[in-house]
């Protein structure tokens, strides 16, 4: 059982985890991805004092 | 527009009838309880639980004969966080206080214990401490900031109408129960998660609908993006309802009792333990405060975050493997070696995606450094970030096999804890706090600039005082344990060791109240500014271009 | 107002709301990985716990201290867990083993020392040492920093509520039979009195249990008697002259 296991982690595992990793890493560092990422660092600098507006009373029941 | 005129609210809604009916069945379950309780504990216990239930009650019919509570949508909801804010100050001191007294106790244990008051010894009195300043001080803090800043970076109010109230005033009545059971001796004795069964299904209903305010306000969010903030926020709401959970699975006693054994035993139970315990850490600690980081250095500092691609890969890495880092509480136990290596092998990994964080938040200021000499708020926040960096150094260190059968058992765990929480965790709470304040109250800035900086710079000298003087007990202690003479004896017996570090003991409970004694300046500067004693001069460092603007 | 939805704010409703729903099961699908391979196998693999021979649940009396060991929040400062390094050994005996626990729910094995160890504290002291070490813990060791417990031996033990914690762990899995269960408030008062009826039944249930009248006042059961009862039992349980570390069903 604990052979099975640990020979399961120490392969199919590890090449998950990587994989895994690798696709953070592709949809992080993707060039076309630029733009987005820099308008959602900014949210926080943008805000007002109030909510935004639109259909501000409609959604209170969504 | 018509939102201005009056203050819409909700009335008598359906919300409030199944808030009601929770707070009304919890009333009649404490009159049970304190009438048949099955033990004598139970039967005080309940009595404290019902008082909380009943002030409930009165406050919703307080509420509700007035409308109901304010629901809105062109305002964000800033009274709630106004309350967590006061909230936190008040836990804070509180918390830091028994810290204070437990301390004094190791150092002077003759003085300090009492026959008849079994409820004020180390013992009882340890929890009260850990789960003020974490669960009190800490959760308060994550809660006001995580109610701010997911209105203010969804640009939408809190969803929920009563509900977030709920949270609130049931998070308030969690840590009332859990600290007064403790007093009694009401414990599971799981570290940092004492509170019997009873409390925990209550703060399982809390957080649940925690979670449900903080998704409902994300799903009606009017900003395209999800701010990484939130993910932070997110991944510590969900996280620690999962470790809640499966941690305090118990078999209790009786339904009218105040004793509950844990489901698991033994190697089992400890792994489950410290799976929650150093996750409460990753997830609680960490990924709560640094969404507070994410969100309260820029916005001070008035630039986005260093890399927001960073961010990303700090998030994902981080709490992947902050998940498994549990075992390294457990070497050289009788937890099987595999789980042992596993738990070392991530914790050591962990570092890489920690000091992402650091970076992203201290490259933060880059272009910006002056801030560090002109704001004393952004200095508190950057050498919390600081902290945070060498805490996450030492704890993989201290991961380690070798270093772990050194440090474990002694002060060097205390302090490496310590450098974390007083220096990471509260610092980076009091910046937000000090931040927060003018805001929420529309201030021009906090009542005195100078105080800041006391506070600053008492609390860092305290801190200071703190680690060193138990990395010096901690390391003395291991290395006298492990001492041999020169006939192959143990050199020292244990108590030998115990006496040795009493300079030590009073040294750090020095340290304490010097942190303390920062916490007092913070709150009277606090007081000082709610109550409108600005003047005109001081603190002009003020970013947030809404509390120049009036509110209403 | 907005009668008619915009195209953005559709698609906002349609893919960006769910992806607060999505982000939330990507964090829980994450963070259940790690908990689920390290701590499913524990409760599979067989190797976890090595077999021996001896231990056994916890007598009424010793359950009841250790219900006030908890209460009293002792896990703080003691550990119940003797790591396998030679100074552990020789300070305070045989290495735990995982097997010594598996009747704790919760375990005890504890994370600070700042008292020693009490894995192996059973049968090491007196009865009299630890009634005086309770009364006043300095008065024994004068560097103690321990808090007095005097308040022990004068409050009665609350006997009434163990049948029912018996209960409670047997749903969990300790194997308390229906007879342990039923005598369990007698058990609890024969183990104070080694002339009473019932002392051979008591020990055939709990093998090995010490049987005496553990804080000297025969007139009382209190707290301390229970405590003590507790405290004097742990780490002998085991008989470490059959165990033997390097057999295949033990290494890990």
């Amino acid at each position: 059982m604990y052979e099975m296991l640990s020979s399961f982690a120490q392969t199919w595992g590890l090449i998950g985890f990587v994989a895994l990793f690798a696709g953070v890493l592709v949809y992080a560092l993707w060039p076309k991805n630029q733009d987005k990422f820099d308008d959602a660092a900014r949210v926080p600098l943008e805000d007002d004092a109030r909510p935004a507006a639109a259909s501000a009373t409609e959604d209170n029941h969504g | 527009m018509t939102a201005l005129a009056g203050r819409p609210k909700t009335g008598l809604d359906a919300n409030a009838m199944i808030v009601g009916g929770i707070l009304l069945l919890g009333a009649l379950w404490s009159l049970f309880a304190a009438a048949s309780g099955a033990d004598a504990n139970m039967r005080l216990h309940a009595w404290v639980i019902g008082a909380g239930f009943v002030l409930g009650l009165f406050g919703m019919v307080g509420v509700y004969s007035n409308g109901g509570v304010e629901r809105d949508p062109a305002q964000y909801n800033e009274t709630i966080v106004k309350y967590g804010v006061i909230a936190s100050m008040f836990w804070a001191i509180a918390g830091l206080l028994v810290g204070v007294i437990i301390a004094c106790q190791l150092a002077w244990p003759a003085l300090l214990s009492w026959d008849a008051l079994p409820q004020l010894n180390f013992g009882r009195l340890r929890p009260v401490h850990t789960s003020a300043v974490i669960f009190a001080f800490g959760g308060n803090v994550l809660i006001a900031t995580s109610f701010y800043v997911v209105q203010r970076t969804t640009r939408a109010r809190l969803a929920g109408g009563v509900w977030p109230w709920f949270v609130f005033w049931g998070y308030q009545l969690f840590i009332v129960v859990a600290a007064t059971g403790y007093l009694l001796g009401i414990t599971q004795s799981k570290e940092y998660a004492e509170p019997e069964w009873y409390a925990d299904l209550w703060l399982t209903i809390v957080w649940v609908a925690y979670l449900l305010v903080f998704l409902g306000t994300l799903a009606k969010r009017k900003e395209p993006h999800i701010y990484v903030a939130n993910w932070f926020y997110l991944a510590f709401i969900v996280t620690i309802a999962l470790l809640h959970v499966v941690n305090n699975l118990a078999m209790p006693v009786s339904f009218l009792g105040s004793r509950s054994y844990a489901a698991f035993s033994g190697v089992q139970d400890a792994l489950t333990q410290w799976w929650y315990g150093h996750n409460a850490v990753g997830f609680f600690l960490t990924a709560g405060f640094l969404a507070i980081m994410y969100y309260f250095i820029p916005k001070r500092a008035e630039r986005p975050v260093y890399s927001y691609r960073l961010s990303i890969i700090h998030f994902w890495a981080l709490i992947f493997i902050y998940i498994w880092a549990g075992p390294h509480h457990l070497h050289y136990t009788a937890l099987p070696e595999w789980a042992q290596t596993l738990g070392m092998t991530f914790s050591i990994m962990l570092w890489m995606p920690s000091w992402g964080g650091m970076i992203n938040g201290l490259m933060t200021l880059s272009g910006a450094w002056d801030k560090l000499r002109t704001d004393p708020v952004i200095r508190m926040l950057v050498v919390s970030v600081a902290f945070y960096g060498m805490s996450t150094f030492e704890g993989p260190v201290m991961s380690v096999r070798a270093v772990n059968s050194l440090s474990h058992y002694t002060d060097w765990t205390i302090g490496h804890v310590h450098s974390g929480a007083l220096g990471w965790v509260g610092f980076i709470s009091f910046g937000a706090i000090y931040c927060l304040v003018p805001w929420l109250w529309k201030r021009k800035g906090m009542f005195s600039r100078a105080l800041i900086e006391w506070h600053f710079w008492i609390a860092t000298l305290g801190i200071l005082l703190y680690i060193t003087s138990m990395w010096v007990s901690g390391i003395m202690q291991g290395l006298m344990w492990r001492s041999y003479d020169s006939l192959g004896f143990l050199e020292y017996s244990f108590v030998q060791t115990v006496e040795a570090m009493h300079p030590s003991y009073i040294i750090r409970a020095l340290g304490g109240l010097m942190y303390l004694t920062g916490a007092l300046l913070m709150a009277w500067n606090v007081y000082k500014t709610i109550k409108g004693d600005v003047a005109d001069t001081e603190d002009a460092v003020n970013p947030q271009s809404a509390a120049i603007q009036p509110a209403e | 107002m907005a009668k008619k939805q915009n195209p953005i704010w559709g698609w906002h409703k349609k893919v960006l709301e769910q992806n607060s729903l999505v982000l939330t099961v990507g964090v829980l699908a994450v963070v259940s990985i790690g908990g689920l391979v390290e701590i499913a196998p524990l409760f599979y693999l067989d190797e976890t716990i090595e077999e021996v021979e001896g231990v056994r649940p916890y007598s009424p009396l010793a359950l009841m201290g250790r219900d006030i060991y908890i209460r009293e929040g002792c896990y703080n400062c003691h550990s119940q867990m003797v790591r396998p390094l030679r100074d552990e050994v020789e300070r305070y005996g045989h290495y735990s083993l995982a097997a010594e626990s598996m009747y704790d729910h919760p375990f005890q094995w504890g994370s600070k020392r700042t008292g020693p160890d009490l894995a192996r504290v059973g049968n090491k002291y007196s009865d009299e040492w630890h009634r005086d070490h309770m009364r006043d813990p300095r008065s024994v060791v004068p560097e103690s920093i321990m808090p007095p417990y005097a308040f022990l031996e004068t409050t009665r033990l609350e006997t009434e509520v163990v049948e029912g914690r018996l209960r409670a762990l047997r749903r969990l899995g300790v194997p308390y039979t229906d007879e342990m269960i039923e005598n369990a408030e007698a058990d609890l008062e024969a183990q104070l009195d080694p002339f009473s009826a019932s002392y051979d039944a008591f020990l055939a249930r709990y093998p090995g249990a010490p049987v005496r009248d553990f804080d000297g006042n025969p007139e009382m059961i209190s707290e301390l008697d229970a405590l003590i009862a507790y405290l004097q039992v742990l780490g002998t349980m085991v008989d470490f002259s059959t165990y033997e570390a390097d057999a295949d069903e033990n290494l890990r």
